[in-house]
């Protein structure tokens, strides 16, 4: 293909818009099945093959199926959206094979909504990129009474500026990102802008990197473009490892392009030639559609020698991680990078000054990236009025554990932590009580119910012991014995200790061994005291982030949960009846019917009894593995305290 | 270390060599090139490392720490299949721990462990980042979410 120019550019995108037109001289309808990971793993592989094989056996004209990637509601998938000429979209839920087919025919072909597997009509993007904030859809919706998708609570209060291309996209067509708006910004910054206005433009935002610590992304690029140097380097950093965080993964996953366009921007603005997707190996899709996006980013002329035609040359490569959590601090992840053991080293020097291969090198985080094309496209001004006085614009969270509406959310910074949890998330599943909040993964910090009014910015959670971190939330309720989410955080950390430093190689065993007696019963009021004191100590004298921050868990929940330590300590017993030392199994003879159930699933055969009538369990064979428990429908396997020993 | 025999016999040089060429030969891509070698042979055989190592010029301690280092790499044959049982906060509070422990107690082996048969793997591993749908077990690619441990058995029969 010819030289790419920013007027070429503009004509595909006007060619783009006219080929997804629906009607008259396109297709007369649209089927969008959203592929991410989540997605696929919940059968939208099936949900795929099967609508596209209805419509290749029915012969039916003038239906395209596309896909794009995490439509955001997890707990809900399989989705997809069906467009028809002149009519808003609607979202469908819970989606298999047959219902698909149903949806075929029914609403594609006959025009009819299927109302019972409908979750909402319209767009569910509000406001951010292409009108500014405060945009509102067109009041009547055209499908009665069907809710709009933006008035829903997991959506309506939502923001989206990473994510603004969520669901509506091929992530492995450049021509979609494009069609969207894609490649604007960039195309506006080399032509338009000096890499100083740039950089001064990121700096008016307020923008902080979303990877956890929270550093002002302009001041990092600043920093790195003043470092002498003729040969400088970028790298995304996508080894998102933190536990129950994947935000990352459908960024990369579901927009590949928008993270790429920031990361050029930010290599003109620098000055670098050359960039590094650094991505977890645990992320297949990811790694896939990063690689086709840099391909053909390449053949149209958007990476490699003098793109748009301003002389600015950059291109990148994808980089699969080993499977090590330490990565994702960016001096072990450099390590990495250059093929080596990912041990993180003492910074200063900062990868600014001194990074890959010794030379200059800016690492950002996936979302933090993403950010950039809108900022560079609305302004700095724009993207600093969303948010708090010191955390602008918005974070993208993925909302986990025992929550209504599990997903990823993007929301403006100060947003209650409340709203998050009982608005967006729907409260805690199965109606039990909602115990904290845990955020910032290992490295963070539990939130307990009374400070649920928190407004979600980086110094609030910082003051209150947990961190912004990159955005896990993983909800927690009152089965969850907070001893022993501790002692799984630090086993956590403990085991991806790269084992350079002292503190946290063997402060981090120490503290696991501690939280391990008293989970067994035989903690003491002394060892409180040490888990106490290590944990400060890990946290003083360790070298990097890792270790850093590896004590949060325990400290936050010390902190908050004080009285379960001591219950368990003091009183050798579990509120949440977990610890398994200090519960014992029992059937409850007034709820069993006799179904045998349990029987079947005892794998020590425990449980005795004939079918119909009560069963007994034999607590000296019992291992407490809690099979049983977890298949009774009718809660007549009971959990009680006993003291430990017994 | 101990490949079996019949492992050893299957390494072909020419595909070591391949692999190491198609990176250039380049020490920074060592990472990249032991992927590709387990891509092939499931783990990473001894041999393998040994020629690679010569081929980079690099010595065989620096590849061996790499191997070592990351928990992506296997250096003890791998069963056909691999059984990942997600370890991430979400699918540890929603049951992670009693679906592993039953998958164990099926397969009759500990966590990291491969049956006689070589037929599993199993691995406890860092959060897939599936989070909505915990809790979550790969088995080689496939994804099976919101697994009841009482489903193990048939999910287990269900591979051959």
């Amino acid at each position: 293909m010819g030289a790419m120019t920013p007027i070429e550019l503009e004509r595909m995108r006007e060619e783009a818009r006219r080929e997804a037109r629906l009607g008259e001289n396109g297709p007369r309808a649209r089927i969008i099945v959203h592929m991410g990971t989540c997605g696929i793993a919940s059968g939208a592989q099936k949900v795929l093959d099967g609508c596209a094989r209805e419509i290749e056996t029915g012969g039916i004209q003038g239906v395209v199926v596309s896909t794009s990637g995490c439509a955001g509601l997890c707990s809900r998938e399989p989705m997809a959206t069906v467009e028809l000429p002149g009519r808003p979209p609607v979202k469908y839920a819970g989606l298999d094979a047959g219902k698909m087919r149903r949806i075929l025919k029914e609403h594609v072909l006959a025009g009819r909504v299927v109302e019972e597997l409908a979750l909402g009509v319209g767009e569910e993007r509000r406001g951010a990129q292409e009108a500014g904030p405060g945009e509102k859809l067109s009041g009547d919706n055209g499908y009665g009474g069907l809710p709009r998708l933006a008035d829903l609570d997991f959506f309506k209060h939502q923001t989206l500026i990473a994510l603004r291309n969520r669901g509506r996209i091929d992530p492995e067509k450049i021509r979609d990102y494009i069609r969207e708006g894609g490649y604007r910004a960039l195309a506006r910054a080399l032509t338009q802008m000096t890499p100083q206005e740039v950089i001064s433009e990121v700096k008016r935002s307020g923008l902080r990197g979303r990877g956890g610590a929270g550093f002002t992304t302009g001041m990092k690029w600043e920093l790195c473009r003043n470092s002498p140097g003729s040969e400088k380097f970028v790298v995304c950093n996508g080894d998102e490892g933190d536990p129950g965080a994947f935000m990352d993964r459908s960024l990369l996953e579901a927009d590949p392009h928008a993270v790429l366009e920031g990361m050029v921007i930010g290599a003109y603005a620098i000055g670098a030639s050359h960039g590094f997707f650094y991505i977890r190996d645990e992320y297949p899709l990811a790694l896939k559609r990063v690689g086709t996006a840099l391909e053909q980013a390449r053949e149209t002329g958007l990476l490699g020698a003098d793109i748009l035609g301003s002389g600015f040359s950059f291109d990148a490569e994808v980089i699969r991680g080993g499977g090590a959590f330490v990565c994702g601090e960016e001096t072990a992840l450099m390590a990495s990078i250059e093929g080596l053991v990912g041990r993180p080293r003492q910074r200063p020097p900062y990868p600014v000054e001194s990074g890959l291969w010794g030379k200059p090198t800016t690492i950002n985080n996936v979302e933090t990236w993403a950010n950039v094309p809108p900022i560079i496209e609305h302004g700095g001004a724009w993207y600093a009025s969303i948010g708090t006085e010191k955390s602008k614009g918005t974070k993208v969270f993925s909302l986990v554990g025992n929550v209504v509406n599990s997903g990823l959310l993007e929301v403006p910074m100060g947003i209650p932590l409340r709203r998050i949890v009982y608005e967006i998330g729907g409260g805690v599943r199965e109606g039990r009580k909602l115990k904290a909040v845990q955020t910032g993964g290992p490295s963070g910090g539990c939130i307990p119910e009374r400070l649920l009014d928190l407004p979600v910015d980086y110094e609030r959670l910082t003051e209150v012991g947990a961190i912004m971190g990159s955005g896990g939330m993983i909800v927690i309720d009152d089965s969850v014995c907070i001893v022993n989410l501790a002692h799984y955080f630090l086993s956590f950390t403990q085991s991806e200790s790269c084992g350079k430093c002292t503190p946290c190689r063997a402060g981090t065993w120490q503290m696991k061994r501690i939280l391990e007696r008293i989970m067994e019963g035989e903690g003491t009021a002394r060892d409180l005291e040490k888990l106490a004191e290590l944990a400060e100590a890990v946290k003083l004298g360790s070298l990097c982030g890792l270790g850093q921050t590896a004590p949060n868990p325990v400290l936050s929940t010390l902190r908050y949960f004080g009285d379960e330590y001591e219950a368990h300590v003091r009183h050798k017993r579990c509120p949440a009846l977990v610890c398994k030392p200090m519960i014992r199994f029992r059937i409850e003879a007034s709820l069993c019917n006799g179904c045998q159930v349990c029987a079947r699933q005892c794998p020590v055969e425990a449980i005795t009894g004939v079918k119909n009538e009560v069963h007994y369990l034999d607590s000296e064979k019992c291992t407490k593995c809690g099979f049983c428990t977890a298949v009774c429908q009718f809660d007549a396997v009971v959990k009680e305290p006993v003291a430990a020993g017994m | 270390m101990e490949p079996t025999q019949a492992r050893v016999d299957l390494i072909e040089p020419a595909e070591i060599e391949a692999i190491v060429a198609s990176h250039n030969r380049q020490p920074r891509a060592l990472i990249a090139i032991l992927q590709d070698i387990q891509g092939k042979y499931r783990y990473l055989p001894r041999e393998a490392l040994e020629q690679a190592a010569e081929m980079l010029r690099i010595p065989m301690t620096q590849v061996y720490g790499v191997a070592t280092f990351y928990k992506a790499f296997h250096l003890k044959p791998r069963g056909r299949h691999t059984i990942k049982v997600c370890m991430g906060t979400a699918c540890h509070v929603s049951g992670a721990p009693l679906l592993l422990e039953r998958i164990a107690q099926e397969l009759k082996v500990e966590p990291g462990g491969t049956t006689p048969d070589r037929k599993f793997s199993l691995e406890e591993v860092r959060c897939v980042g599936c989070c909505g749908l915990a809790p979550v077990v790969v088995v080689d690619e496939e994804f099976h979410g919101k697994l009841r441990h009482d489903r193990v058995r048939r999910l287990l029969r269900s591979y051959a």
